[in-house]
């Protein structure tokens, strides 16, 4: 259809070449001069001068790379990187388990090849010719491959093989196939069903619930005219400043055993102490506390889209209140409904730390990997089988959310300045979600109300009311010595280091996923869609998976991440990328593009357009981003729960550590200093950039859980 | 001028195609060094995805592209001689007007010395010293635009192309900016492509005029050729506003005679050939004449009072005419009998 361009590259260098000879000569410098393995060392050179013979061919190719780019040869060139990239990598997993882990050296050939792979092929025609595009795609493209496919399909992959090695179907059958996974007992009266049968009834409930909640709630507050809607609004920011489990133990203090409810409701109604709260009830309550903001904020938007000329037009074609909520309404929201729905189904099936908590013997799937994982019987296959499970529950559900989303179109409003009044409910039914509004906001603002005096008291989950700062104390002490503050509390140490993580993943997180929103909206190239779709993947996949496949994929050579900071670093980077691409995409739908196109024609080239002109623009977009990758690494469990270390520790981790040993009252005390802290991170941020929308979910994306 | 002088755009069989859909067809054309050439055509004609492909934002799918000679068909928007004014003028909304204007040639060379110089010779020619410092939302419609030609003049391109620059700016403000963009144009001998739908607008200020319809050229010529001797009823129609009446020619000893409806006129006589024919008539060279003179008996169906002009709907053995009828000392109104009279070269044939 268009024009390839098929000229020859010239005899004399493109001037920019200087930028592709520097790369170019980086993966030279990587083979001579930089220690090749992890544990530090001599260079690729040195190795294969010992002995190594494998390495050869990658000293060759990394000479011969910086020569082809030199000459022009950019074709040689091209084929050289890859050969280069796909045969280092071959020779790293060849060495098994025992060879060499990839250091400094290694790391940065592969990066300098894949960069000048990358503009290599531009070069010769590819991506429009335009070098930028094509290193931010085959860069972004490649790390995808590396830190989310690689990974999950290792991990899957080691569900079909037996303990020695060897590929067993037979044995990944019958992993998958048991009834200790598919059984459907409970439906018809008996005491147990399958894990994963557990885990849809779970998702299912919750995801009807949430849904149906966040309806009443949408409608109370734009319809019922509930006068407390900023409440409401203020307690659908809450989830994303609140840990995981905060609300599960919130639940534990008020309806355990020796909860404060429980133990009132015995004491003034002689109803009996009851476990009620561990299994299917609790874990329903503490999810559908947890994700009805979210669904709330999806359909509020969807309820403030539908334009009320329609409802006033059904009103002047004498249509009573209920029949106007019946066949305009409610149509209009089926789309909104369904997404909500969606995103409470995958959300629950992605929860955590909710059922570590609360589930007790009814066994889910995130659960169920942990302990296949880190508990007792250690199975790493069985964990993987449970895996693919998970994965194929919120593939499907993904799906089912791309299909619809695809097609139903929520937004009514012309953008002509709508100057209707939106049709108010019917009576019966506005009473009724007034009513459930209220029980709703004063339920979950007990539960916070629990978690905030909990730090301050002796110990709230047996009823001892008495004020005490000794939880802070044991958590957070500070002493001034004569080295001056010694933090001596014993939460410091994982405080720090989330902190630290967090804010070195947030700004990475934001500069992949924005780049690569770049791309995807403002640049046409074979593959596009492809490479859009590669990006969110992400999304789909469980905290869990991740985290399993993370330490069945980076525990050996000759990729060795786990135990260090790294790991931690980069899971979050890749699991909220998404984000990054979506906030972007939304945001550049709003920047004119006759202005990359005047920059264009103002002789700048794609960097320049970038730098000065669309980054700049992006600014909203790159602080959501910094805040949601922020806020979301240092609430995040399911994933890095299994690569955490005692050096590397984590706040999440370390509260959970905690509820196991009983100490309730401090892990309270943590995740109230936690919430504070993300509070003023996000009022501080808001102050400095006037944004009010966060944008968390920009069009309603599905995230799989903390 | 010869096809390698400076400047000067050839443009050679050019077509876009978007999958089963023929933007531009087959089309070509030239336009020499310091010429003003106009696309002009209604909405989806294919004259702005013409200008693009002369800007380089989009790809040809046949066909080449010369510009002051050299072959550019393949290279990309930023690495052609050429400067484009946006129809939303696309001024970078975070940068002043000083930086806006510097943009393109600090593109080309960092030395930030020399863009400001040239950028302040620019802004002083279009009168916009004093708005150095100000955010493009801090400026009039007509201040931006005028950045916007700015910008683009600065970096002193082979052809500079505008995309429909008037549409944003109210009606009083079109008629001043537009003999601004001419005068500047003229001054400069600039090569411009200029594209709009306006037919007032394209008459007033171009050296030539291509007509585009359904991704084809119509007719190219000069305001004058265009408006006088269109070469179908698309063209008379619309170019100025015609009259189009369906009839037959015969050709006689005294000259053409043009029939329809059972009365015949006399029409202009050179290269017009007997047989089926369609005349236009331009509604201001029709006059009124009392009844009984004239070509044509009529009848007042309606009358509108414009302040320059009325405006009659005439009911006549042609069918109903448009006529602007300039004498304000008498009105008709519906129902008058009156005549209409025309000179025979003021009919143009046009084939059917």
């Amino acid at each position: 259809m268009t024009a390839t361009i098929v000229t020859p590259p010239p005899a004399v260098a493109h001037p920019a070449d200087r930028s592709g000879r520097a790369v170019a000569a980086l993966a030279l410098l990587a083979v001579l001069a930089l220690p090749w393995a992890l544990a530090g060392g001599a260079p690729a050179i040195g190795l294969a001068w010992a002995g190594q013979a494998m390495l050869w061919p990658t000293i060759a190719a990394a000479a011969a790379l910086p020569a082809c780019v030199w000459r022009g040869a950019h074709g040689a060139a091209a084929a050289l990187a890859g050969a280069l990239v796909v045969w280092t990598l071959l020779a790293g997993f060849a060495g098994g388990a025992g060879g060499t882990s990839f250091g400094l050296g290694a790391a940065l050939l592969l990066a300098a090849a894949t960069v000048s792979g990358a503009r290599s092929i531009a070069r010769r025609g590819a991506f429009k010719a335009d070098v930028t595009v094509s290193t931010i795609v085959v860069v972004i493209a490649s790390l995808l491959g590396l830190f989310i496919f690689y990974p999950v399909g290792r991990s899957l992959f080691s569900a079909l093989v037996d303990e020695h090695g060897g590929f067993a179907l037979g044995l990944a059958a019958e992993r998958l196939l048991t009834e200790d996974i598919w059984g459907l007992a409970c439906l018809a009266g008996g005491a147990h069903c399958g894990v994963a049968v557990n885990s849809a009834i779970l998702a299912t409930v919750v995801g009807l619930l949430s849904t149906l909640i966040a309806l009443v709630l949408a409608l109370a507050v734009q319809r019922g005219g509930l006068r407390q809607a900023w409440l409401v609004k203020l307690m659908s920011v809450l989830p994303i400043v609140t840990p995981p489990f905060v609300i599960a133990l919130a639940l534990v203090v008020l309806f355990g055993r020796t909860g404060l409810v429980t133990g009132w409701l015995g004491s003034a109604f002689g109803v009996p102490r009851s476990r009620w709260i561990y299994g299917l009830p609790g874990v329903t309550l503490a999810q559908l506390l947890s994700f009805t903001p979210i669904a709330f904020m999806i359909l509020h938007g969807a309820l403030a889209a539908i334009s009320p000329a329609l409802e006033e037009a059904a009103q002047t074609l004498r249509a009573s209140r209920w029949r106007v909520f019946r066949s305009v309404t409610w149509p209009l929201l089926r789309p909104a409904l369904a997404n909500a729905f969606l995103l409470g189904f995958v959300e629950s099936l992605a929860d955590f730390a909710n059922p570590i908590v609360l589930a007790g013997n009814y066994e889910v799937l995130s659960t169920k990997i942990f302990f296949a994982v880190a508990g007792a019987q250690h199975d790493p296959g069985r964990a993987a089988a449970l895996a693919m499970v998970l994965l194929g529950f919120t593939l499907l559900a993904f799906w089912g959310q791309q299909r619809w989303l695809g097609r139903a179109s929520y937004v009514t409003v012309s953008g002509k300045g709508d100057g209707g009044i939106a049709a108010r409910l019917p009576t019966g039914l506005g009473r009724l979600c007034m009513g459930v509004s209220a029980a709703w906001i004063v339920f979950t603002l007990a539960c916070y109300a629990v978690i905030l005096v909990g730090g301050f008291v002796k110990d709230v989950g047996r009823g001892d009311m008495t004020l005490s700062l000794t939880h802070f104390g044991a958590g957070f002490g500070i002493d001034t010595g004569v080295g001056g503050l010694t933090f001596t509390g014993s939460a410091w140490n994982s405080l720090f280091t989330t902190i630290e993580v967090a804010a070195v993943s947030a700004p990475l997180t934001a500069v992949i996923g924005l780049l690569a929103a770049y791309v995807i909206t403002r640049h046409q190239f074979a593959g596009r869609r492809s490479f859009e779709f590669l990006t969110m993947v992400a999304f789909a996949v469980p905290g869990t998976v991740i985290g399993v496949a993370y330490i069945v994929a980076f525990n050996t050579a000759p990729l060795e991440l786990t135990g260090g900071m790294a790991i931690l670093v980069l899971c979050f980077v890749f699991r909220n990328m998404p984000v990054g691409v979506r906030a972007g995409v939304a945001a550049l739908a709003q920047i004119d593009k006759t202005l990359d196109e005047a920059s264009s024609t103002l002789r700048a080239s794609t960097l320049r357009t970038l730098r000065r002109v669309v980054l700049p623009l992006l600014r909203p977009a790159i602080v959501t981003t910094l805040v949601f990758s922020f806020t979301h690494a240092m609430t995040a469990v399911s994933a890095v729960i299994f690569l955490a270390t005692a050096k590397y520790n984590l706040s999440t981790v370390y509260i959970i550590g905690r509820v196991e040993a009983g100490e309730y009252p401090l892990a309270i005390a943590y995740s109230t200093v936690l919430i504070f802290f993300m509070l003023a991170v996000l009022l501080l941020v808001q102050r400095y950039t006037g944004d009010t929308r966060l944008g968390r979910r920009a069009g309603g994306a599905l995230v799989t859980g903390h | 001028m010869s096809a390698t002088s400076s400047g000067g755009v050839d443009f050679e069989g050019v077509s876009k195609r978007y999958g089963a859909v023929t933007a531009v067809d087959d089309v070509s054309f030239r336009i020499a060094p310091g010429e003003l050439v106009t696309l002009l055509g209604p909405s989806g004609c294919g004259k702005t995805t013409t200008l693009r492909m002369v800007a380089g934002l989009e790809p040809v799918s046949a066909g080449t592209i010369r510009i002051g000679g050299a072959d550019v068909t393949l290279r990309a928007a930023n690495e052609r001689d050429v400067s484009m004014v946006f129809q939303s003028y696309a001024l970078f909304p975070h940068m002043n007007v000083l930086d806006n204007v510097c943009y393109g040639p600090l593109s080309m060379n960092p030395d930030k010395a020399r863009a400001r110089e040239l950028a302040r010779a620019k802004l002083e020619m279009l009168g916009l010293s004093s708005f150095e410092q100000r955010l493009p939302s801090e400026l009039s419609g007509g201040q931006q635009q005028r950045v916007a030609v700015a910008r683009s003049l600065v970096l002193e391109p082979a052809v500079l192309l505008f995309d429909e620059p008037l549409s944003n700016l109210d009606a009083k403000l079109r008629r001043r900016v537009r003999q601004e963009i001419r005068e500047l144009q003229q001054s400069l001998s600039l090569t411009v492509l200029y594209v709009t739908h306006d037919q007032e607008e394209a008459l007033a200020v171009s050296d030539r005029i291509i007509v585009m319809d359904g991704g084809r050229i119509a007719q190219q010529g000069t305001p004058h050729e265009l408006y006088e001797t269109p070469a179908s009823r698309f063209l008379a129609d619309f170019i100025g506003d015609a009259n189009l009446v369906d009839g037959e020619v015969a050709v006689g000893a005294s000259g053409a005679v043009f029939s329809a409806g059972g009365t015949a006129a006399p029409v202009r006589g050179e290269r017009v050939r007997p047989g089926p024919a369609t005349l236009a008539l331009r509604p201001q060279r029709l006059r009124v004449v009392p009844a009984g003179q004239g070509v044509l008996p009529g009848t007042c169906r309606r009358s509108a009072y414009l302040g320059s002009r009325h405006e009659l709907i005439v009911d006549t053995p042609w069918g109903e005419l448009l006529v602007f009828d300039a004498d304000m000392h008498r009105s008709h109104r519906s129902g008058d009998a009156l005549g209409i009279d025309f000179d025979a070269d003021a009919a143009i044939v046009l084939p059917r």
